[in-house]
């Protein structure tokens, strides 16, 4: 049903997007945001900054010696400048190899100590789904992080896994993508819904995530865009922050 | 549903479905999986499978340890255990081909580290004899290791059942709740715990069995009462509604707070109790509405599930192995929607001719070794999975 819909959505936005020369906004009905971010609000209000932190796997870079610039959180830094002129957005990416969630929400307090950020942007799940973590001790992990970022003064974003039409009959990440969703849930956290995003992209053909190569060429396509959604996101999240100043902020 | 005397054609019925609902589940990005249970209540095919498994294993044997005594019927059920794990293993074998084929074709800047993945998957010492020892499962290779785990525990649960059918579903409600409480589970490799807890999804099993046995006769008035239909079909309408909220997040803000603290997570690797209670509801309305002298169950249109049903292990492996092959053909050469379409079509068709085959060849060995032609439910006892 979902998918009909989306489908539908999709192509009239396919066929507007055409016009506007962006292909990442095929899938921009997908990122919306159901909490406020009332601790960004409150860091712009206050001191006209943003710190934002990533923290994730080999799926928040890209390899080469441009990989950096190129990777989402970077691509995130520029397109929020962009739309927040007037605030001073810093992007800090601490993405690692290899992590699982717990291993990410034991660097929490530290980080927090550290770069004392306004937001965390957590990208996690596929690593635990790999390695069959379980994703009743993976949600668990994420309950208590969020606990902890939140109370140590910083909103979170999750970000999902990614599509991968190649690998996605031999790692079952949709317990781990669920997980998520309850604890953003339950938290009143966002979520980017990488995965759904991707899939759609490549159902309608607006990227090739299937052929084997060794060009960075649709990987820097893709992070881009979700540089500039991400962006997006935290725009339209910040607008419900305007929407009810006074909205209790959820522990 | 009728007493335990004759054959049932609804349970082979509702199995054939489950199976063909897991084939489709089990191809990722299939547009016909969206027309599966589980995209519209809390339980999924897995419940309806494991609930007739045990249905058919207490009818079966059961009848056996009546006639041959317990030594003999636990026999015969360990020996159907080995069967499920030869071809449980044999699936494996299937699916390290496929890893080894897909990671020579993957190569992508973008999926590093799905990459880095399947390099740890095809190690192939230590991940076979994991597997053997059932702690590797791949994705989507859960449930045969919850069955044989099942199946290995059956004889004493059968034996009880018998003599005390009270007790022993009394037994398997502690079991479920302690495990659940105490977070019991079996260990998998290379971390983690089984996907399917043996330790809680046993209380299905062992529920459908207590059914095979005559608990149906007893539960009878229960089902047939109007508040209990009228309460089975509130709660389907409920689960319902919860589910749409997860495929429209906007709206999830209409439950309260307080109500999704008490409900999430709702969890299958230990078979939540909401879970379960969905299961109860989608029977009794059900069998409200299929009764077991229902024409329809003779009719040719429902005779092709009926069949699979009737073959279940071979058709549940095929089943596996046919979504690896329509994942395989909808990666590598074209994703879209009429493919899709086609290939859950043909996937079905296929698993309906082979179920048809083991038919016809369980019919000319039965003549052929002049022996007198085994009695139809054997073809039963051949359920489970």
């Amino acid at each position: 049903m979902r998918r009909i819909a989306g489908l539908t959505l999709g192509i009239l936005a396919y066929a507007v997007a055409a016009h506007a020369g962006s292909l990442c906004d095929v899938a921009a009905h997908l990122v919306h945001a159901d909490a406020a971010l009332p601790r960004v609000a409150d860091s712009i209000a206050k001191s006209k900054a943003l710190k934002i932190v990533v923290i994730g796997t080999t799926s928040s870079t890209l390899p080469g010696a441009n990989g950096e610039a190129l990777a989402y959180p970077a691509r995130l830094e520029i397109a929020l400048r962009k739309k927040l002129p007037e605030v001073n957005v810093k992007v800090i990416s601490l993405a690692k190899p290899r992590q699982t969630a717990a291993d990410m929400a034991e660097g929490v307090a530290k980080i927090l100590r550290d770069e004392k950020p306004a937001l965390v942007i957590w990208q996690t799940g596929t690593y635990d789904a790999m390695h069959g973590i379980g994703a009743e001790n993976f949600q668990t992990t994420l309950e208590g992080a969020v606990d902890k970022l939140q109370a140590g003064g910083a909103d979170v974003i999750f970000m999902n896994m990614q599509y991968s039409p190649r690998t996605e009959a031999v790692i079952s990440t949709t317990p781990y993508a669920d997980a998520i969703r309850w604890v953003a849930l339950e938290h009143a956290v966002n979520v980017f819904d990488r995965q759904a995003i991707m899939r759609h992209w490549g159902e309608l053909g607006t990227f090739d995530l299937v052929t084997a190569t060794k060009s960075l060429d649709t990987a820097t396509k893709v992070h881009d865009c979700f540089g500039s959604m991400l962006a997006g996101l935290i725009v339209e999240a910040l607008a419900r922050d305007a929407d009810a100043p006074k909205e209790p902020t959820k522990q | 549903m009728s007493a335990p005397a004759g054959r049932d054609l609804r349970l082979d019925l509702f199995r054939g479905l489950a199976l063909w609902l897991i084939f489709l589940d089990h191809i990722p990005a299939n547009i016909v999986n969206w027309l599966t249970i589980r995209n519209y209540g809390f339980s999924d095919a897995a419940e309806i499978f494991v609930f007739i498994s045990g249905y058919t294993a207490a009818f079966v044997y059961g009848r056996t340890m009546e006639q041959r005594g317990v030594v003999v019927a636990s026999a015969r059920i360990l020996k159907r255990a080995w069967t499920v794990y030869i071809a449980h293993i044999f699936i494996f074998v299937i699916f390290m081909a496929e890893i080894a084929y897909l990671t020579r074709s993957i190569d992508n800047p973008l999926y590093n580290e799905e990459m880095g993945a399947l390099d740890f998957m095809k190690e192939p010492g230590d991940t076979l004899i994991q597997a053997l020892l059932l702690k590797f499962k791949p994705t989507f290779m859960d449930v045969l290791p919850l069955y044989i785990v099942l199946l290995i525990g059956f004889p004493p649960v059968l034996w009880l059942l018998r003599k005390a059918p009270t007790l022993a579903l009394l037994a398997s409600v502690a079991l479920y709740t302690v495990s659940w409480n105490l977070g019991w589970n079996l260990p998998s490799y290379p971390t983690g715990v089984w996907y399917f807890n043996p330790l809680t999804w046993q209380l299905i099993f062992v529920f459908g069995a207590w059914c095979g046995l005559g608990g149906v006769t007893r539960l009878g008035p229960f089902v047939r009462s109007r508040w209990v239909l009228g309460l089975a079909a509130a709660y389907l309408l409920f689960s319902f509604l919860i589910v749409m909220t997860w495929y429209f997040p906007r709206l999830a803000v209409h439950i309260p707070k307080w109500f999704q603290d008490w409900m999430y997570p709702i969890d299958k690797t230990n078979m939540d109790v909401l879970r379960f209670a969905h299961f109860i509801a989608l029977a009794i309305v059900t069998v409200r509405f299929i009764p077991v002298d229902w024409p329809g169950l003779k009719s040719a249109w429902l005779k092709p599930m009926i069949l699979c049903g009737q073959h279940s292990l071979e058709i549940f492996c095929l089943g596996i192995f046919l979504s690896f092959l329509g994942h395989f053909v909808t990666s590598e050469f074209s994703r879209s929607m009429g493919m899709q379409v086609l290939i859950s079509v043909l996937g079905i068709l296929v698993m309906i001719g082979v179920a048809w085959l083991i038919t016809w060849y369980k019919d000319i060995e039965g003549k052929g070794s002049g022996k007198q032609p085994k009695p139809s439910d054997a073809d039963l006892a051949g359920g489970g999975a």
